[in-house]
């Protein structure tokens, strides 16, 4: 298989773009895929400064890895959650990627450490207060987030949601109904009173698998394993599902959340019934005057072809 | 050929020669979840895999607080 634009040997394909790339091509469709959700949502200008919300894992360190390549102000925090030797080795794939890549780029990493703050590390404050070690994770980050990228006057704070993430969140509100949560799912959502630091998702348009791509094409060393306290979660299930709906028909996921984006986006239409609608478009057939919208119904149409050949 | 799996980690070894996407397909794994690599090079799905190399399967997905990027 060989490369879409250059032709020579290809590293990835991707079936929903009916495309496949080389290492400098693939690299090109990434920078170019993020500078489009930046611009589409108008998430940041090139002078603001952002923190990068980065776990060690692939998502937040290629996002950290390219918003420094297109020379964006991008700073990154990180919280040690305390998860045994998960957090150790994550921690330490953080620091290696601040030390060689970030730093001599002047990027600046900060550390909240969760067990100096609370006594305790996530599983075992999660056990206390009797609520599911994800939930209590999500909430310690988001506002050890918030706090810094407001005490450090961040101007937005971003996250290494992928296209996957998105997905995955989104049918789960959707199995649920959960329409609450709908509203908070654009990948930009504005600081909207103070005390809420912008929050942007800059990789909202890029699956996980070309993200893991773009890692180990640019030997960004990630953690690859799983967090352990993630096992059995929802999300993956979600995830699952979603992956082999995308095999099976590429474009899927992207089709499911971008148009969710687009129908948020649109101003809502006047209600209109069903029967409303039927009796603006539907008239009846000329020759059996059942309703239909052309001039002769498709049940007619196709009789009269079935005549015609069978003659 | 070995290969190497993780969740769990471990390595098993498969008979070649055989395409990337039949590889897939012995294992029961979903292309869309995971990468090939050969050596430390990445392989797209129609690159021919070899008793002699070294491959490894790369789950891409991970999972966990879907609920991170809310406000409250």
């Amino acid at each position: 298989m060989n490369c879409t634009k250059c032709k020579i040997r290809a590293v990835i394909d991707l079936p929903r773009h009916n495309a496949a790339f080389c290492k400098g091509c693939f690299n090109v469709y990434v920078h170019d895929q993020v500078s489009r959700a930046i611009k589409s949502e108008k998430m940041f200008k090139k002078d603001d400064r952002i923190l990068v919300a980065v776990s060690g894992g692939k998502d937040s360190l290629a996002l950290w890895d390219i918003l420094l390549k297109m020379s964006y102000k991008a700073d990154a925090l990180y919280v040690d959650l305390g998860i045994g030797g998960y957090s150790e080795v994550s921690h330490a794939k953080v620091v290696q990627f601040a030390e060689t890549v970030a730093a001599p780029m002047g990027a600046v990493l900060h550390v909240h450490t969760v067990e100096q703050e609370a006594g305790a590390g996530i599983k075992e404050l999660a056990m206390l207060i009797h609520r599911p070690t994800c939930s209590t994770c999500g909430t310690i980050k988001r506002y050890q987030f918030n706090r810094v990228a407001l005490e450090h006057k961040y101007d937005v704070m971003a996250t290494g949601h992928n296209l996957d993430d998105e997905a995955a969140r989104l049918l789960g509100n959707v199995l649920r109904w959960q329409e609450e949560y709908l509203d908070k799912q654009s990948p930009s959502l504005p600081a909207s009173l103070d005390g809420f630091a912008k929050k942007v998702k800059p990789l909202f348009r890029l699956s996980e698998r070309e993200l893991a791509a773009y890692s180990v094409l640019n030997r960004i060393d990630y953690i690859v394993e799983e967090c352990p306290m993630a096992k059995g979660a929802r999300t993956l299930l979600y995830k699952e599902v979603l992956n082999r709906l995308e095999t099976e028909s590429p474009g899927t996921k992207q089709a499911f959340y971008c148009g969710f984006l687009d129908k948020q986006r649109k101003p809502e239409a006047s209600p209109t019934t069903m029967a409303e609608k039927d009796q603006a478009m539907l008239h009846p057939c000329s020759v059996c005057q059942q309703p239909t919208t052309a001039d002769v119904c498709s049940y007619c149409k196709m009789m009269a072809r079935a005549k015609t050949h069978s003659v | 050929m070995q290969v190497q799996l993780s969740h769990p980690a471990r390595t098993i070894e498969i008979k070649g020669p055989k395409k990337a996407k039949d590889l897939f397909k012995e294992l029961n794994l979903v292309v869309e979840a995971h990468l090939i690599i050969r050596g430390d090079e990445l392989v797209t799905e129609d690159e021919m895999l070899y008793d002699q190399d070294q491959i490894e399967i790369r789950p891409v997905i991970s999972g966990g607080s879907p609920r991170f990027m809310s406000h409250e």
